[in-house]
């Protein structure tokens, strides 16, 4: 069995196979990641590029252990470290790095679409790692494999995602990948932060009323509130936010039953979540991060043999 | 097609193979067993089930080994996993390796490799059901074997309905 694609650009595009069998394949990796030695040499002849013109830790991490545990080598780039700040495009410095024999690139962007345009354009296998508001489809793929491995299946699931719906590529690619495995969702936050037209366009439900939201869905995942949007008046403040739909124990504990917890990180304490509950044991949060590495192994494992075939 | 064992042979095959083990193995408490997905793990539940009756006192230690992120062609093809259970140390036990044909050497050297990422065992062994004894590319050889035959290189053996068969 293989992809159906030779680059992973968004779930948009996957079927439902190439979803399972990436996640059944992550299962596997997840093995490997408790062996004495954590590591396989499957790709050993491979070399990867991570490219990351967006600030990241988590997720630049999870793909560079993803990379070393897979054997592959890698290289780093960081936009504000390199030639792209003397003004060189994408395509070159893309084309540069690839012409000392790169095989693979996995690349976050501010720009949505960057990854597309770059897929078109050169020959090697191109991995979005969050691309604008656009998608940021491994953290789709590591959040269906935390709910999987937590409630047994995807089928049938409530999911709630809540917070900033409008500018979020995470709540993007949750949607198209929750949605083509059969699982009902609703999305939830200030009538600002969500767009307007997205369950027509999607097919979710759509509720401003987070106590209602959380009485309906068996697992809630909260995203952050990006600061940086403060100043764009979509709430008033973050004091006010975090009244509406910041989740805390008494809220949880008021409801008829006990929801699982994800947040995608960096967690705003105190805002979206408070301590109490992002540390209780509901919260799967951590086991998030760490089933990341598994499924961006995964990721990369399958699409490691399109280019020679 | 060119039935090689038949149901009843292969049942036969399985418990002398069984006894072959047994033999050697009267002590169970440092030797696991290790059947390679995905034929080698069938018939490594059978032989286990069979050496679990002759020595129903000692507990006998099975899992399975999947060698795909260890495979030698693995550019040439990628190939989904199969599962891999190994719930048990295998530092310095003795393994046995059990496979269902033995042809180039190559699964095995993988399974070799797979195996020294759980550990360091004090010796592994090998047992296959068949033995493609003349087209190895390896210097392996396997320790317990059901039945050695000659065939072309470009031949099959395959496990159809409960009999071994050559394609």
């Amino acid at each position: 069995m293989q992809l159906s694609t030779r680059h992973l650009l968004g779930i948009k595009n996957l079927s439902k196979e190439d979803i399972s069998l990436i996640l059944s394949t992550a299962e596997q990796f997840k093995e490997v990641l408790q062996r004495p030695v954590k590591k396989v040499p499957s790709l050993r002849d491979v070399t990867i590029v991570n490219l990351f013109y967006e600030n990241s830790t988590r997720t630049r991490f999870s793909f560079e252990l993803a990379e070393k545990r897979l054997s592959a080598d890698t290289i780093n780039f960081a936009a504000s470290t390199s030639s792209a700040a003397k003004g060189e495009t994408l395509l070159d410095t893309v084309n540069n790095i690839l012409s000392m024999k790169v095989d693979m690139v996995v690349m976050r962007h501010s720009a949505s679409g960057a990854p597309h345009f770059l897929a078109q354009h050169i020959p090697a296998a191109v991995i979005n790692a969050g691309d604008g508001i656009n998608e940021h489809p491994t953290q789709g793929l590591l959040d269906a494999f935390s709910i999987k491995e937590k409630t047994g299946k995807l089928e049938g699931n409530k999911v709630a995602i809540i917070g900033d719906i409008m500018h979020s590529r995470v709540a993007q690619s949750n949607i198209f990948l929750l949605k083509k495995m059969g699982a009902e969702v609703t999305v939830c936050g200030p009538p600002t932060l969500i767009p307007k037209y997205i369950s027509e366009a999607l097919g979710v439900n759509v509720s401003y009323n987070l106590k209602e939201t959380l009485e309906w869905c068996d697992v809630a995942n909260v995203l952050r509130i990006q600061l940086e949007r403060q100043n764009q008046v979509l709430f008033s403040s973050l004091r006010e936010y975090s009244i509406a739909y910041g989740i805390n124990r008494s809220l949880l504990d008021s409801l008829h039953k006990e929801i699982v917890i994800m947040h995608p990180g960096p967690i705003n304490r105190g805002v979206e979540l408070d301590s109490d509950v992002a540390d209780s044991k509901q919260s799967i949060i951590l086991q998030q991060v760490e089933n990341g590495v598994a499924v961006r192994m995964a990721v990369l494992y399958l699409l490691s043999g399109r280019n020679n075939a | 097609m060119q039935v090689l064992l038949t149901s009843q042979q292969l049942a036969e095959s399985t418990n002398q193979l069984a006894n072959a083990l047994h033999a050697r193995h009267k002590n169970l408490s440092d030797v696991v067993f290790a059947g390679i997905q995905q034929g080698g793990a069938v018939l490594g539940a059978n032989i286990v089930a069979e050496l679990q009756k002759l020595n129903p006192s000692q507990k006998v230690q099975y899992g399975q080994l999947d060698i795909t992120f260890y495979r030698d062609d693995i550019r040439k093809e990628i190939l989904a996993p199969d599962t891999m259970n190994m719930p048990f140390n295998i530092e310095g036990k003795t393994v046995v390796l059990i496979d269902d044909v033995l042809f180039t050497g190559r699964t095995i050297k993988a399974a070799l490799d797979t195996l020294l990422d759980y550990g360091r065992p004090a010796k592994v062994e090998l047992c296959v059901l068949i033995d493609r004894k003349e087209h190895r590319q390896f210097p392996i050889q396997a320790d317990y074997i059901g039945k050695t035959i000659v065939t072309d290189k470009t031949d099959k053996v395959k496990l159809v309905n409960g009999e071994v068969v050559l394609i």
